[in-house]
């Protein structure tokens, strides 16, 4: 199948024989090409890496990539993956979602495993719409999208990915886009040094589909307004001339500032990943500000598949490897002459 | 009765001796009352003491339901004897009731002459009326066709817990204990074991461990002391084949099974599950035994409980997942995912009665056209069925067998009573059980995710992790050998044809099937699953009065065993007995054109023995 590779692998040695079946100029491609140039600087041999998605457009990244693949059913990729890694925490184990298959029929899913904080790093392709199934709304579609499945508007109210994965407790939230090249590689980096379960949510442009869907906060004319970008540690300012900032009231609503005129930097929020009021704050900031990339939150806690093999660890310990002659014989017995 | 709390009573009532060949004893009370616990300490300690037993819990889905309701009713059936028995009973001969509605319930299935031991404290105005009693049956003369033995339990146990620092509510729910101590003298059965368990259960209670205790050796001593009980039986121990035994309940058989093969294979054990009843107690039970590289996940749902089976088994380990028909549904995409994708994976259905959520304590088996048919598209799995509780040990190693050996999902069906039933097993010796070999492919030369093994069409099992053989897989049509995406027409008939012919190839790989009774003649009774014990017993009982009649019992569903037909071919009629609608009964007709007929109940309960004999009477006399 695929050559056992030695020394400094390359972006080539992650790209597989298939040929890739994205519509041309789809988002998809662009991310594809940021995880095959970052995986050769993690220094993670190739048998390692395990891709795991769902079903959607998304999810036919595994078989453009060469490493271990596993294209499953709609929406339970996460749950799959779960599996895998805490019984091969060894492995790196990457889940690749659509905004449907992770936000709608994996709902579930996806939750749970963020609140366990399993190791998986969860890539989610947000491009609001159902592009496989030819163009239906999704749940992150804005309310009243004309679609075919909605000829009058949609009547559901969209979800933010970035609050629910902040609202199941992930340890790593963060968002990037698809032609942000070099922020989405430090992102998939960052994302893939995390301890425990990370979520990125991608904004992916569905050029076929819901084209334009993320225009202003990605065209290059006009994203400077439109994008704010997260550092940690730094005062959150944007605007083409990083003329404008981000301060909170008195009554803990964020509200933009331009700078000068007596308001310096220093009444600007500073952006803290440890800060789990500061990422909600930022997660919801609403239509009238900037859209965040970045990370809004990383904290460590326990791995659920560390914790996993702990438990088999201490039980080794506690009583012994198992020993089936014991097992078998447990509890009263009796012998028939 | 007591002299002092807790204190043994010192005179001894000369007793008379009788020896019994078979009794069938039933407790029953509220489903607080700790029935189930005293009906498997009974059983237990009727193990010990060597008797053949079979065992039948029948509970409410409800927890504690309101008390006094005939709702609410708990009970639990024994039935042992000094010789080979296969099924709980028919009818008890025994009754002990802790409540009016208890008496109520199940009363009308008492021997005529059987004996009534009933706790009296609970048969108060109210409690007879919530039974629908006009009066008192223990005081009006209704119950003369039986021994009735009315006995304060509840205040015989507040006296034996005297002087401890327990509250009344606490103390009168040992009363159980009570009730199975005096069960325990009438059938001289050791309460030895029962101690033991009280000490370990309670370990961190010493009040309650004395209590509890206190509670067993008064009824026990009751017995032997009183002049009510003029007689003590005896049932002899049965001649079992040689060995060591133990007790077992299905639901231990299967955890211990799947512990077992995966021991046997070296490698980890992954149980995905999500808590149903009644499957939730093999979760239970292999939680406790991560030692042996056991990692237990209770899931958020079925669906992933099974998604991660099938990750852990893509990882190289023995991917496990156990639910009951309601979960079984939700499972069914990922099943046919592992059809595709050619991993191995067991799932464990053990099937409860009714559509929807039924009746959830209930049995039936009416799950076996799903796990046949109930996948989109041409979707072949193995289906294997245990036959009775100490079976579930060996089907369940041997799905892992399966499963392992031909790359495929294999189904595990069990019941409600065989999961819950419980009967002596004979211990298997570890070196006696059957060899399950893995061979992960390493080897990078010539490797194909779908090239096969000509003898078994397995593909090879590859885990992720090694190097050189990266490949993808999923749920999407494979081309033959290179397993690359294909929606070629020919190709997809020939994969679908290959997925099949390989579960119909294992039908080579499984023993020659047992026919009981004469090899041929006039009727052949079919049966699967936890019917087993019925059907034997029937048809013994009749072949004993002449009759032609024999029985075969199927523990492979798919493929259904070779030599299957020329057996029917044998046999004028054929008659499937089955707790559904007439589900294996299908199969046959289609499988071998034989106009075979069924005997079907859908009441949650299982065959009795004398029914079956009816109606295949009624088939031979035809
Ligand atoms: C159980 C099931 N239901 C429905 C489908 C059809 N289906 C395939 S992909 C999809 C939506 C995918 O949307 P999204 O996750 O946003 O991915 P995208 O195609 O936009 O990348 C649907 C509904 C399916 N494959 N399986
Ligand atoms: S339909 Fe949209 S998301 Fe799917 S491949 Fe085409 S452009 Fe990409
Ligand atoms: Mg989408």
């Amino acid at each position: 199948m695929s050559e056992v590779v030695t020394g400094k692998l390359t972006r080539k040695d992650f790209m597989s024989d298939q040929e890739v079946r994205w519509c041309p100029g789809c988002g998809d491609y662009a991310i594809l090409a940021q995880m095959q140039k970052v995986l050769p600087e993690l220094g993670v041999p190739r048998e390692k890496l395990v891709f795991i998605s769902g079903i959607g457009c998304a999810a036919r990244f595994p078989y453009y990539m060469n490493a271990y693949g596993f294209h499953t059913i709609h929406g339970r990729a996460p749950a799959i993956a779960t599996g895998l890694k805490v019984s091969r925490p060894d492995l790196h184990v990457w889940v690749v979602t659509g905004d449907g298959d992770g936000l709608s029929i994996g709902g579930n899913h996806l939750i749970h495993a963020l609140r366990r904080n399993v190791g998986i790093k969860i890539l989610l392709f947000n491009n609001r719409i159902y592009g496989l199934t030819k163009g239906q709304y999704s749940p992150t579609s804005e309310l009243g999208k004309v679609t075919k499945s909605t000829p009058f508007g949609s009547l559901d109210y969209p979800l933010n990915p970035i609050e629910i994965a902040l609202g199941a407790e992930a340890t790593f939230v963060a968002r990037t886009a698809d032609v942000e090249t070099k922020h989405e590689q430090e992102i998939l980096k960052r994302a893939h040094e995390h301890q425990g379960s990370a979520f990125v949510e991608i904004l992916q442009n569905c050029n076929i589909y819901n084209d334009g869907a993320w225009e202003p906060i990605t065209n290059r004319a006009t994203k400077a307004d439109h994008q704010l970008v997260l550092e940690h540690g730094k005062p959150l300012i944007f605007g083409k001339n990083r003329e404008k900032g981000i301060r909170l009231r008195s009554d803990m609503t964020p509200e933009i500032v331009t700078l000068g005129q007596g308001i310096d930097e220093s009444q600007l929020l500073v952006h803290d990943v440890t800060n789990p009021s500061m990422a909600y704050i930022l997660s919801r900031l609403g239509p009238n500000f900037p859209t965040p990339i970045g990370v809004f939150r990383t904290v460590k806690r326990m791995t659920y598949d560390e914790g996993a093999n702990a438990q088999v660890e201490t039980a080794k310990q506690r009583l012994g490897p198992g020993n089936l002659e014991a097992m078998l014989n447990r509890g009263d017995t009796w012998v028939v002459k | 009765m007591t002299t002092e709390a807790g204190t043994p009573p010192r005179s001894k009532v000369p007793k008379r001796h009788e020896e019994l060949e078979e009794v069938v004893v039933r407790f029953a009370g509220d489903s607080g009352d700790g029935m189930q616990l005293a009906g498997m300490q009974f059983t237990n300690e009727t193990a010990v003491a060597g008797s053949d037993l079979a065992t039948l819990p029948d509970f409410p889905a409800e927890i504690r339901a309101p008390p006094g309701t005939l709702f609410g009713v708990s009970g639990f059936q024994i039935n042992f004897s000094s010789h080979d028995i296969f099924t709980p009973g028919d009818n008890p001969d025994v009754l002990v009731m802790m409540n009016p509605a208890a008496l109520k319930v199940n009363l009308r299935d008492l021997k005529p002459g059987g004996i009534i031991i009933a706790d009296t404290a609970e048969f108060t105005e109210n409690n007879l009326r919530k039974a629908g009693y006009a009066t008192n049956p223990l005081e009006d003369g209704s119950l003369v066709k039986y021994q009735v033995f009315p006995l304060d339990i509840t205040n015989m146990t507040l006296r034996a817990v005297e002087g401890l620092n327990l509250n009344t509510k606490v103390a009168s729910r040992c009363k159980n204990f009570c009730a199975l101590g005096l069960t325990s003298w009438l059938f001289t059965r050791p309460i030895e074991p029962t101690v033991r368990w009280i000490e370990n259960r309670f370990k961190k209670n010493p009040e309650l461990v004395e209590a509890n205790i206190r509670a067993l050796k008064t009824g026990y001593n009751f017995g032997e002391t009183a002049e009510m009980f003029a007689v003590q039986y005896e049932v002899k121990p049965a001649r079992l084949i040689p060995g060591k035994y133990r007790n077992i309940t299905g639901t231990a058989a299967t955890a211990l099974g799947f512990l077992a093969a995966a021991e046997r294979t070296g490698l980890p054990l992954f149980l995905g599950s999500y808590p149903i009843t009644p499957a939730s107690d093999i979760l239970h039970e292999v939680a406790n035994y991560k030692n042996f590289n056991v990692y237990t996940f209770q899931a958020e749902d079925e669906i992933a409980a099974v998604g991660a089976a099938l990750g852990a088994a893509y990882g190289g380990a023995i991917g496990i997942t156990t639910t009951s028909g309601p979960g079984m549904l939700l499972k069914q995409e990922m099943i046919n995912l592992a059809v595709m994708a050619e991993l191995p994976l067991i799932i464990a259905d053990i099937q409860r009665a009714g559509p929807s959520t039924g009746m959830p304590t209930k049995t039936e088996q009416a799950d076996l056209l799903m796990a046949l048919y109930g996948r989109s598209s041409d979707s072949s799995v193995v289906i294997l069925a245990p036959a009775t509780p100490g079976e579930c040990f060996f089907i369940a190693f041997e799905a892992v067998r399966i499963a392992t050996k031909y790359m495929v999902p294999v189904i595990f069906m069990s019941d409600t009573n065989l999961t819950n039933g419980a009967e002596p097993w004979k211990i298997p010796n570890v070196s006696e059980l059957p060899k399950i070999e893995v061979q992960f492919r390493t080897d990078p030369q010539g490797f194909q995710p779908y090239l096969r093994d000509p003898e078994t069409l397995s593909r090879p099992w590859v885990r992720a992790g090694t190097p050189g053989l990266e490949h993808r897989i999923g749920g999407l049509e494979k081309e033959d050998i290179t397993g690359n995406v294909s929606y070629d027409p020919e190709n997809h008939e020939k994969m679908v044809r290959l997925r099949a012919e390989k579960v119909a190839r294992i039908a080579m790989d499984i023993p020659p099937t047992d026919v009981r009774g004469g090899p041929s003649g006039k009727l052949l009774v079919i049966g699967w699953g936890g019917t087993y014990g019925s059907i034997v017993e029937a048809v013994e009982r009749l072949r004993g009065q002449g009759k032609s009649v024999s029985h075969v019992h199927l523990r492979h569903l798919n493929p259904l065993p070779s030599d299957l037909k020329q057996i029917i071919r044998r046999f004028e009629k054929v008659l499937v007995p089955e707790l559904n609608m007439g589900q294996l009964l299908k199969i046959i007709r289609a499988e071998y054109l034989v106009d075979a007929k069924g005997i079907n109940k859908i009441q949650g309960q299982p065959f009795k023995v004398g029914e079956l004999m009816e109606k295949i009477q009624e088939v031979l006399e035809e």
